[in-house]
């Protein structure tokens, strides 16, 4: 049984790795794509994403200098931009043609709310193209604000009624208390936007679905062929001959993104973290790849409609697995609708070992793929069966 | 399956092949009906028949790539199914279009399936070198098979079939399209495993095949086994009669008046130089019949037999034509 399947298996890789197409589409354009898009994401941001923002200090408080000293710390670690608007409607304007990601509108009497623990608000305007900036300055601004309203309400017990509010202690104090936003948090909220890994691995699970159907539409092929009469005569179970072209597909899968790995680690400076995590989900990602292209072959008739309807899949997939853009940090109803591929869970995977997770982190990522392949193995394996003749 | 006992009268238990009231239908179409026969060692079995008459079908069921409606396959006595693995190595198969990889080497395609029939290496490599020697591509066997001509690719689709050395070799309509030299070079490659010992499943519409390389052939038609037998056995169903003509000198219408009386000679007349002659059984009465003619005085210059064909014998069977 194994021995028919191995036997099979080579001879399909064989003919694969004698098909320049399969190999082209397996890492030529994987790899060329993730370079394509690595340099022009550089030649925007320099190699790292950095958010552009614009600010209106309305008020000119010392409450108001906390927020914007705050945001000046970023612009010294290259995270942030920082533009000065003179009046809202400047700063409103900036944002939404697309000068800055988002602005931010610090109204007339923050400072002077603060003291008098009225309630406190900055304006942010967001590029309708710059969800994530946008998200991001929001994030910045909602962190500030908290951490005033601390300070409002530990001012309101420690001084009573104090007359003349001092602004300066206040605006130490605000500065002093837990620093209101830090690199680390904000990079949390950036840590899958390492441009080069993203792409490398967008590129490599989104092909992976083209790569891993040579093994199961070798099945469509030989029929074709005629050869599937040869192998049904030969002493083998039909099982082993499924077997066979599954395993063709596993090896291709795991050989074609661990090499994308390797190749978008040294000549791309790609980092996807831990050798040990990043071969398990590649392997978990394969198998499940592997499953879900069997399961969709085994409705078709012919290799031609196996291939159609394999590449809108993986498409669909790939579009909503974020192998194109991070779908995680779009948030919401897309964000909800990615879970449903095995895309998004493998670069969800990745994302934890890339900052720094261990094994251990990435096993709800696995344990997803574990369960994308058990459903459609479970279907393929009947449909198979049937696949598997003359 | 419905397993019906072996006719041990019939033909020992142990026959190459067995097939017992085969059936099967394509929908409302019966392609095979309760079609019987049986191939012994060393015995070349021909089946016979027009294009669509279930030939290939009957064929596949024998090899298990088809599952039959009814009736049972023994090879070598054991029972035929898709899943037994024992008894699919006994079996060599020519599949009747091209089973093979255009895009790897002949060799390749034989070390594949020789790892697929568990040949060791070192087997596989003595065998493999044997059999391209045998299927003349020797020399091209390093070659992709698409670069390959028909002929070539249809002799490369035969010695697949042979290379585990199987004790049934099943080849389907394996000269179609194969120019004449490449033909005679298959027919005496099948000849010669036959005389290895080898029981030979051969289809053929071609009736030529059949009677040159068959010890005997099944006539089949519209899913139904209409006759067997050796050709003699066939030709005698038809009940028709050996033509003999005999050129000769002499007084012939003496010889034909002796001849006459001969109880195996139905007709006799002279035209000219020729004695016509319709006889029952050629080869057995031609002996006697020349040294009677010659002892009349007539010298015998050439002597033409026409037997009738299995052509005659499926025109027969059918009211029809062999071929269209
Ligand atoms: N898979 C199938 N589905 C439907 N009908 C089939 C199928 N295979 C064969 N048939 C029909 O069964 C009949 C017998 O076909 P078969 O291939 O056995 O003929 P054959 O004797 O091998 O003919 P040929 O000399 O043309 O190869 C034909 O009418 C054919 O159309
Ligand atoms: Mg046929």
């Amino acid at each position: 049984m194994l021995r028919v399947a191995v036997a099979i298996a080579m001879k399909d890789l064989r003919q694969r790795l004698r098909d320049r197409s399969a190999i082209i589409l397996a890492l030529v354009v994987p790899f060329a794509l993730t370079f394509i898009f690595s340099q022009s994401l550089s030649d925007v941001t320099g190699g790292e994403v950095t958010f552009d923002y614009a600010i209106a200090d309305l008020d000119g408080g010392s409450a108001s200098q906390g927020f914007i000293g705050a945001l000046r710390e970023l612009e010294q670690e290259d995270v942030v931009s920082l533009r000065i608007a003179t009046t809202r409607e400047q700063a409103i304007n900036l944002a939404g043609e697309g000068d800055v990601q988002a602005s931010f509108v610090i109204p007339a009497d923050f400072s002077e709310a603060v003291a008098t623990n009225e309630a406190v608000m900055i304006e942010v305007f967001g590029n309708a193209d710059a969800p994530i900036g946008t998200t991001v300055a929001e994030s910045m601004a909602e962190r500030f604000l908290q951490e005033v309203r601390a300070v409002q309400a530990s001012i309101a017990t420690a001084a009573g009624n104090l007359a003349e509010p001092d602004f300066d202690a206040l605006a130490t104090r605000a500065a002093e208390f837990p620093n209101p936003i830090t690199v680390e948090d904000v990079s949390a909220s950036r840590k899958e936007l390492d441009a080069n890994t993203f792409y490398a691995a967008g590129m490599a699970v989104f092909f992976l679905f083209f790569t891993v159907q040579f093994g199961v539409t070798g099945l469509l092929e030989e029929r074709r062929d005629g050869t599937m009469r040869r192998l049904l005569v030969a002493p083998a179970p039909r099982s082993a001959i499924l077997l066979g072209k599954l395993l063709t597909g596993f090896v291709l899968g795991v050989v074609s993104t661990a090499i994308l790995a390797v190749l978008s680690t040294f000549l791309l400076d790609a980092d996807w973290g831990s050798g040990v995590g990043v071969g398990i989900l590649i392997v978990a990602g394969v198998i499940a790849a592997v499953s879900i292209t069997a399961l969709v072959a085994s409705f078709a008739n012919s290799v031609e409609q196996a291939g159609s309807a394999l590449g809108i899949i993986a498409l669909v997939f790939g579009a909503l697995g974020g192998s194109f853009f991070p779908v995680s940090q779009a948030g919401g109803f897309i964000q909800q609708v990615s879970l449903i591929t095995p895309h998004s869970w493998f670069l969800r995977g990745l994302s934890e070992l890339q900052s720094g997770g261990e094994v251990v982190d990435i096993w709800p990522s696995v344990l997803a793929l574990l369960v994308f392949t058990a459903v459609t193995a479970a279907i393929a394996s009947r449909r198979l069966g049937k696949a598997v003749q003359a | 399956m419905t397993a019906t006992t072996p006719d041990q009268s019939a033909a020992p238990a142990t026959s190459a092949l067995r097939c017992e009231g085969l059936s099967k239908s394509f929908g409302d179409l019966q392609a095979v009906k309760n079609v019987s026969f049986h191939i012994e060692r060393g015995e070349t079995y021909g089946l016979l028949g027009p294009n669509g008459a279930g030939k290939t079908t009957t064929i596949s069921m024998v090899c298990g790539v088809l599952a039959r409606d009814e009736g049972e396959v023994l090879v070598d006595g054991q029972s035929m199914s898709s899943g037994s693995v024992d008894v699919k190595s006994l079996i060599g198969y020519v599949p009747q279009d091209l089973a093979i990889y255009p895009d790897l080497t002949a060799s390749e395609n034989m070390r594949f399936f020789a790892r697929l029939y568990g040949l060791s290496r070192n087997d596989a490599n003595s065998r493999i070198d044997e059999v391209l020697d045998t299927i003349g591509l020797s020399d091209r066997a390093g070659d992709l098979v698409k670069t390959y001509s028909g002929g070539m690719k249809r002799r490369l689709n035969i010695g697949l079939g042979m290379l585990h050395r199987p004790k049934l070799l099943i080849l389907d309509e394996p000269t179609v399209g194969v120019d004449p030299q490449s033909r005679n070079a298959i027919l005496e490659n099948v000849d010669q495993l036959s005389g290895e010992g080898m029981a030979v499943l051969y289809t053929t519409h071609y009736m030529e095949e059949a009677e040159r390389l068959c010890d005997r052939v099944g006539i089949i038609d519209e899913g139904e086994l209409k006759a067997e037998g050796t050709r003699r056995e066939l030709v005698s169903l038809v009940g028709e009669h050996d033509r003999i003509q005999i050129e000769g000198a002499g007084d012939l219408e003496a010889g034909v008046a002796a001849v006459r009386d001969l109880p195996a000679v139905r007709e006799a007349s002279v035209a000219g130089q020729v004695i016509s002659l319709i006889v029952n059984e050629a080869r057995n009465t031609l002996p006697e019949l020349l040294s009677t003619i010659t002892g009349t005085g007539v010298q015998v210059r050439s002597i033409d037999v026409a037997e009738p064909d299995l052509e005659a014998v499926f025109l027969h069977l059918t009211g029809k034509a062999l071929r269209d």
